[in-house]
């Protein structure tokens, strides 16, 4: 299962692509399963891009574990939630936000 | 210290401008990623995991409590409160929004500060000796060549676009304290017999994925030279180095592939034509800049003895903390301070903004307004009155900076790892704070003694873990964190680079075999008073390999 992620150009934010926009958070992102997903996401990362809206776009990897998006690589598991060593840093630190990394 | 002239400031305000005005294009949308990033990292800004990071310059790593509150502004207003020193002598921030950018180098220009040629394929800030102008041992001030080097290699129209980045260090000391031997030109000043200025100049050492250490390629260059044969170097190395592979294009590459002989004669052959020529620095102009960093008026403080002996008496944290953080001045009222960054489970060099301001408080009242940062990512005070130790010593514990364990084992360089750096493999921090927090107890510390841990997590090396005595490097492997170890290596007079002790271990794994190492070293040392660097040049690996892999060779 895979994501489409990248960072805001304003301000450099980890964002995601969910329902025809970036979001800030990873849970509710659009997930795809197969190859033409895939295609679609790569397709609306790189229009975005070209677009000047976010920048590192990537397609990644990601699991359902417990009914919650997480990625597979340590990396992308630390841009969702904010570094590992200080939790009153990231997107864990703000409300109703994403899990610490490990 | 260097106070900018017309030009200095005209020139930086200029980019400021110019780069604000870059920024408003990217933001409209006028300009692509692919023109902006360019202009963008010869201002110092990267993009991280979270955010833009913004890198700024503190040339040869001398600051005063001015500029030093404004880090703390920039940290408060436009950060999270906190910067990260870094083994570069510069200050990094992990959070600043890109349409920031423009107000934060507005207000470093005010303060005489830029974050210009932190980036890019260009030479980069000059470090030098963390206690220049302070050290006992010191032939000479190295900050006015650093200085000289610096105006010369702004913006530079021949070598701003090398092959690859280019790092010079200088060192006025026999004792290294600038790890020049690992930098792609590192420069040694010393006196002849008759007592002028000059220095030994080394080529091609480095770090990173082909770690090299450098060649001597001359001895004693006449100080009036500096610029002539720096500039015979840069023209070999920019005509020569590799642009066809990201990976060889150091000189370091150049002149292992070339030989340092040969590379010393193509150098020779390039000066031959330029010296004597109008790069040769008039005396007026060194002595010029040389009373920039005049030393400060250091009156005679001789109650200083009595005052720390009483002190010593009523206080064994502060006798600790005098015996490791505080070395001997060329003046004996005086000492430089080292203001360990590194706390007990502590991020590596990192300070919060209420410490930045508290050190420059510090530095107005107690150290004639001087500050350092030292490539071991803590900040010196380097002239405080002996007299005026203690309370330095008091308010360094008020503000939580008064941690005794300057060139101790939980005195780690660490890089920020996969917790922030978008190059990273894996983490550095936690094995640093998880490290400091297992070795915590000073008494141990201080038994253990001198010992170099320094931790990167990747194999661009900006933890200089291939000069640490223990060094860590951070791998991802089959998805997950491993850290290779390697012993041996010393960024100092001495310099060595470590070599790879055997297979590497897992984030819950790296702490156990660290003390692995520490306990055989403990054991097997002659004397307490051999350091762990000296053992291991005596020992070799095998006692290591033996105490971290033997059961694994029984078990198979």
């Amino acid at each position: 299962m895979k994501v489409l992620t990248a960072n805001r150009l304003t301000d450099g934010e980890a964002v995601w692509y969910a329902a025809g926009g970036w979001q800030e958070t990873l849970e509710g992102a659009e997930t795809v399963a197969d190859k033409d997903g895939e295609a679609r996401l790569e397709a609306i990362g790189a229009a975005a891009f070209a677009a000047n809206q976010v920048l590192d776009v990537a397609v990644i990897d990601v699991v359902l574990a417990a009914g919650v998006l997480v990625p597979t690589r340590l990396r992308e598991r630390i841009r969702a939630a904010g570094p590992t060593n200080r939790n009153d840093l990231g997107k864990q630190a703000r409300p109703l936000a994403a899990p610490a990394a490990a | 210290m260097y106070r900018y002239d017309e030009f200095d400031r005209d020139f930086v305000n200029a980019r400021v401008a110019e780069f604000a005005d870059q920024v408003d294009r990217r933001l409209a949308g006028r300009i692509t990623e692919d023109q902006f990033r360019p202009l963008r990292l010869m201002n110092g800004v990267y993009l991280q995991l979270h955010a833009y990071m913004l890198r700024v310059a503190i040339p040869y790593g001398t600051l005063n409590a001015r500029q030093m509150r404004m880090l703390a502004h920039i940290a408060r207003t436009y950060d999270k409160g906190y910067g990260h020193f870094t083994t570069r002598q510069n200050i990094q921030y992990n959070w600043p929004a890109l349409s920031d950018m423009p107000a934060i180098l507005a207000d470093l220009a005010s303060v005489e500060m830029h974050a210009i040629q932190t980036s890019g394929n260009c030479i980069r800030n000059v470090t030098a000796d963390h206690f220049a102008g302070a050290a006992a041992d010191e032939v000479a001030d190295p900050r006015p060549y650093a200085e000289i080097l610096r105006q010369w290699s702004s913006v530079h129209p021949e070598f701003s676009y090398l092959p690859r980045k280019f790092k010079i260090a200088v060192t006025g000391a026999p004792r290294d304290r600038a790890a020049i031997q690992v930098h792609d030109i590192g420069l040694h000043l010393k006196k002849d017999a008759a007592g002028k200025l000059g220095f030994d100049v080394y080529v091609g050492g480095g770090q990173g994925r082909t770690p090299i250490v450098a060649r001597k390629i001359r001895d004693f260059l006449p100080e009036e030279h500096l610029l002539s044969y720096t500039t015979a170097i840069m023209r070999v190395y920019n005509l020569h180095g590799r642009r066809d592979n990201k990976y060889k294009a150091r000189i370091k590459i150049l002149v292992h592939e070339t030989g340092a002989d040969e590379f010393a004669r193509q150098v020779e052959a390039e000066w031959a034509a330029l010296k004597d020529g109008q790069l040769t620095l008039p005396d007026s102009d060194i002595r010029a800049i040389e009373a920039y960093f005049a030393p400060p008026p250091l009156t005679p403080r001789p109650e200083g003895d009595e005052a720390v002996k009483l002190a010593r008496l009523d206080s064994r944290s502060f006798s600790e903390w005098l015996e490791q953080n505080v070395v001997t001045h060329r003046h004996p009222d005086y000492a430089a301070v080292t203001i360990s960054l590194k706390g007990i489970g502590e991020a590596p060099g990192d300070a919060t903004d209420e410490q930045m301001d508290a050190v420059a408080d510090l530095a107005e009242r107690y150290a004639f307004d001087e500050i350092r940062v030292s490539h071991e990512q803590n900040l010196i005070l380097p002239h405080v009155a002996r007299a005026d130790l203690k309370a330095v010593y008091d308010e360094l514990v008020r503000i939580g900076l008064a941690t005794a364990n300057s060139n101790l084992i939980t005195d780690i360089i660490a890089c920020p790892g996969l917790d922030y750096c978008a190059l990273a493999n894996a983490r550095s921090i936690i094995v640093a704070q998880n490290i400091s927090r297992r070795f915590a107890a000073l008494d141990r510390q201080r038994d253990i003694g001198e010992l170099k841990l320094k931790i990167s997590g990747c194999i661009n090396a900006c933890g200089h873990h291939h000069v640490g005595h223990i060094g860590i490097l951070g791998v991802e492997k089959k998805g997950a964190e491993l850290y290779q170890i390697t012993l041996g290596g010393s960024g100092d007079e001495n310099t060595s680079i470590g070599e790879i002790v055997g297979r590497g271990f897992g984030p819950e794994e790296i702490t156990g075999a660290v003390e692995t190492i520490v306990d055989t070293y403990l054991a097997l040392r002659s004397a307490p008073s051999e350091r762990f660097i000296d053992a291991y040049r005596r020992l070799g690996p095998q006692p290591f390999k033996e105490a971290l892999y033997a059961g694994e060779a029984k078990a198979a």
